[in-house]
């Protein structure tokens, strides 16, 4: 039952808000003794088994809209492959402060809307 | 066009487990008039053939820890469907304010995050101050 309770966290907020269990599973993986990379690529793997669940469970209330999905699906395979490619070589460290920085203002507008 | 960008960037992050999918749903609910419920599940429509392609990738690349990973199997399965029904109980507006949360505790976590030691496997030449010091 190792790590079941991390998995189930992981799980749950995927779930609950349709994205983030990477940013939950990556530290937790890392915490379990894997190399940043590893941890990157082994959350991508537990996150897809967690988004097929999710996506059948969204499914059955009708929540799915395939269409738009679709429009974004070729860039983002373009973006994956990209991104797959180079995870061995990135220097993540500004990408992410960058990347928090703009969260951080979404989230603020999000709270005040 | 906007579509390209937006997909394009969250495939690259997304393909790494470093929270695409919060582009794609901010978008979408700021930009595209998408109610958050909808948008959450366009995101997962999405994530799951980019994750297929990154995950072929990582396996080949042998970077994917399957035991870790089995070790969160079940868990993870259950903690999702808990997860998706939850968020089809909540009404639109509070998930709406609770993803914004979720984004703001992330947002800064990344924003104050320190350097790590760099994910590469030529770490010789950048040889850090800190040899020795195995802290943590």
């Amino acid at each position: 039952m190792k790590n079941f309770f991390e998995g189930t966290l992981c799980g749950f907020l995927n779930g609950f808000f349709g994205s983030g269990g990477g940013v939950i599973a990556v530290p937790i993986f890392e915490r379990e003794g894997c190399s940043p990379q590893e941890a990157h690529a082994s959350s991508v793997a537990f996150i897809f088994m967690l988004s097929l669940v999710t996506a059948v469970f969204y499914g059955f209330s009708g929540a799915l809209d395939f269409g738009a999905a679709w429009s974004f699906i070729p860039w983002g395979a373009a973006g994956a492959i990209t991104g797959a490619l180079f995870l061995k070589k990135i220097k993540a460290q500004w990408l992410k402060r960058l990347f928090g920085a703009i969260i951080t203002a979404a989230a603020v507008r999000m709270l005040l809307s | 066009m906007t579509e390209a960008l937006v997909g394009f960037f969250t495939g690259v992050l997304a393909s790494m487990g470093l929270g695409g999918g919060f582009i794609l749903i901010v978008w979408l609910t700021m930009f595209a008039e998408t109610e958050q419920k909808a948008a959450q599940g366009v995101n997962v429509l999405f994530f799951l053939p980019i994750a297929l392609i990154a995950l072929i990738m990582h396996l080949k690349n042998g970077l994917v820890n399957k035991a870790l990973v089995k070790r969160c199997a079940l868990g993870g399965i259950i903690g999702a469907i808990l997860g998706t029904l939850g968020s089809q109980i909540v009404a639109g507006g509070l998930l709406r304010k609770l993803f914004a949360l979720f984004l703001l505790a992330f947002g800064l976590r990344e924003m104050f995050s320190k350097a790590k030691p760099e994910m590469s496997d030529n770490d010789a030449d950048k040889t850090d101050s800190k040899k020795n010091g195995t802290a943590e």
